[in-house]
């Protein structure tokens, strides 16, 4: 995850931010964001090649979305994509969604993180907001089994409808896990 | 009529239409028949579609009342077979998803590698992959325009310019050996320079279509079959269009000036001149006519990066993360032990996640990308403009009829590949 940033990238931003035009900004929307939602709405942020990264949870994730659609001043009024994450060994937070967000009039770009437990993979649905939420959400849905409450259609729209498990989880290995004569010494994890 | 997003939606309204029929209690005549509706299932392989898209329409005689498109039918499993892959063998990945513009994602996922690695590109490889990527944008958008001349009847069009993409694709195979999935890029820069052969048949080429596509544009333009068939058909207004997430041309025809290549340029786009079109109405023309005037914009820009291409070095010096040429391999003890390091994906990625996203053909072309310090990317998501608007097309189709569905889905230039992923 992005908190171990190397030190190679964290350091040159670290030691450039006040001239630095990216971070300013970061620094003011982040102050905007805080004054809009209160400082406990995020935790973890970053900024990982100079885009800021807040994570909130799914309880606020909705208000937030649209606080962020309404607000005037920011204008974060276009959903560039969201998608669904697994990190298998995050006790209690085992699967994520990731939104970016888009001002189109001030150019800022945001990315929200929220992450919950895999036996309660339960979230509110953008589609009340966003148009384009329907399918990214199917598509959450049927790569990660992310259930969408509110969603008008949540049914499985790349894969065929009968699958009955979810495969971007981690713990489908692309290739069939029995077999002996390929040997994962120099490719993938 | 409100569109229905659910199959449950469309059964409702078929329910709704034999209860009024069975409570109208009487014998059934012509009006009563007209009031039945058909549903039609326009795909997934209809030779009018182009491509692999199943909508179940619901019709009454020739007038779509509702849509439901189901896609999945080549879906690859490209996220999921890019948690295995080194950085490399994911660019043939990115080459089948949008096929008639492969260069523009090869170079945006390189793009976005160099962003995580912290490569510097050199300005020469910047310019090469900017001609690169025009040119694949001006393909794009000739097969689009030119299919949409033969949905509405006229073939000789597709044939003028269909010559032109093959003499683009001669460039390309004179760039880096391949027309269709070209790999001509590297993390890092090119593969190789611009041979001279190349850099004259670009020139050639440059003086000799300006005239074809004039020709092209004078079939169509102002021409009344034509405009009778698209103009105010499938129109989407602006809003919408930026809650449905449509990027690219599509959405600067409804008269949003977002370019990527404008508002976060990207490999030297800054150091060019050249113009945003956009349309008013949304409709079928405005996407014909944006396009045709991006084909003029791509132009200008070739031009630029020809006439100003830097003299230099065609890659970064970065030989942990640049595949040597071949030549180099064949002669050169060092380049042989890096390109093994890095076609066996020895080269560990620092820890990091990087969205980088590039104007494709059809829009913000996105990659965010999220490695843990493996040899491969933990998370890869691909953001395909095509998936992100297609959900848009029953609420554009509802309607009309038929004929101007048709219309409107070649206008939309959605591309099976970059749909299903």
């Amino acid at each position: 995850m992005a908190e171990n940033t190397p030190e190679s990238a964290a350091a040159p931003q670290e030691a450039a931010a006040p001239q630095d035009p990216q971070a300013a900004k970061n620094a003011q929307l982040l102050a905007l964001l805080h004054r809009l939602f209160g400082a406990d709405a995020f935790t973890d942020v970053e900024e990982p090649y100079g885009l800021l990264t807040v994570t909130t949870t799914r309880e606020r994730i909705h208000d937030i979305m649209a606080g962020l659609q309404q607000d005037q001043e920011l204008q974060l009024n276009f959903l560039t994509t969201m998608c669904g994450i697994h990190y298998p060994e995050n006790e209690g937070k085992e699967l994520g969604m990731i939104y970016h967000v888009h001002s189109l009039v001030n150019n800022l770009r945001l990315r929200l993180k929220i992450f919950f437990p895999i036996a309660d993979p339960v979230v509110p649905t953008l589609t009340d907001l966003y148009a384009t939420a329907n399918w990214m959400e199917r598509e959450a849905y049927d790569f990660y089994g992310i259930i969408f409450t509110g969603h008008p259609n949540l049914i499985r729209i790349l894969n065929v409808e009968d699958m009955d498990y979810h495969p971007m989880r981690k713990e489908y290995a692309l290739e069939d896990g029995t077999r002996e004569d390929k040997t994962d010494l120099f490719f993938g994890r | 009529m409100a569109v229905n997003d659910t199959l449950e939606g469309t059964h409702k309204i078929i329910q709704e239409a034999k209860e009024q029929q069975q409570h109208s209690g009487l014998v059934p005549t012509l009006n009563d028949f007209s009031q039945e509706l058909t549903t039609l299932n326009l795909g997934p392989t209809h030779p009018a579609t182009h491509g692999i898209f199943q909508n179940i329409l619901q019709m009454d005689g020739e007038r779509i009342i509702s849509g439901v498109p189901t896609i999945g039918y080549i879906h690859r499993a490209f996220e999921k077979i890019a948690e295995r892959r080194p950085f490399y063998q994911i660019t043939p990945l990115t080459d089948r998803m949008n096929y008639c513009s492969s260069p523009i994602n090869n170079m945006g996922w390189h793009m976005t590698v160099e962003k995580l690695l912290g490569v510097t590109v050199p300005k020469r490889a910047q310019y090469m992959r900017v001609i690169a990527m025009e040119l694949a944008r001006i393909t794009d958008h000739l097969i689009c325009n030119s299919i949409l001349g033969v949905d509405t009847g006229a073939f000789t069009g597709f044939l003028y310019v269909f010559q032109e993409r093959e003499k683009v694709y001669e460039i390309y195979e004179e760039i880096c050996g391949a027309r269709l999935t070209t790999n001509m890029g590297r993390v890092g820069g090119m593969e190789r320079d611009f041979s001279d052969v190349a850099i004259q048949k670009l020139r050639d080429w440059l003086k000799t279509f300006p005239a074809v596509m004039k020709e092209f544009e004078s079939m169509f333009n102002r021409n009344r079959i034509f405009m009778d068939r698209v103009v105010n058909v499938g129109p989407i207004t602006a809003e919408r269009a930026l809650n449905y997430g449509f990027t690219g041309p599509n959405l600067r025809a409804a008269g949003v000036d977002y370019d990527v290549r404008v508002m976060n340029p990207y490999s030297s786009y800054e150091d060019f001149d050249f113009e945003i079109p956009v349309g008013t109405k949304g409709d079928t023309y405005d996407r014909f006519m944006v396009r045709n005037e991006e084909i003029w914009q791509s132009l200008r820009i070739i031009n630029q990066a020809l006439e100003n291409l830097p003299e230099g070095p065609f890659h970064a010096d970065a030989p942990h993360y640049y595949l040597p040429p071949k030549q180099a391999v064949y002669k050169n003890m060092e380049a042989l032990i890096y390109h093994f390091k890095i076609i066996m994906g020895e080269i560990e990625a620092p820890v990091g996640e990087v969205y980088h996203s590039v104007e494709g053909g059809n829009g913000e072309l996105g990659f965010y990308l999220i490695s843990d310090g493996g040899r491969t990317p933990y998370r890869l998501h691909f953001r395909r403009p095509c998936f992100i608007y297609y959900q848009a097309y029953p609420e554009m189709v509802v309607g009309s009829s038929l004929s101007d569905a048709i219309v409107t889905l070649s206008s939309m230039n959605v591309i099976a590949g970059e749909l299903d992923a």
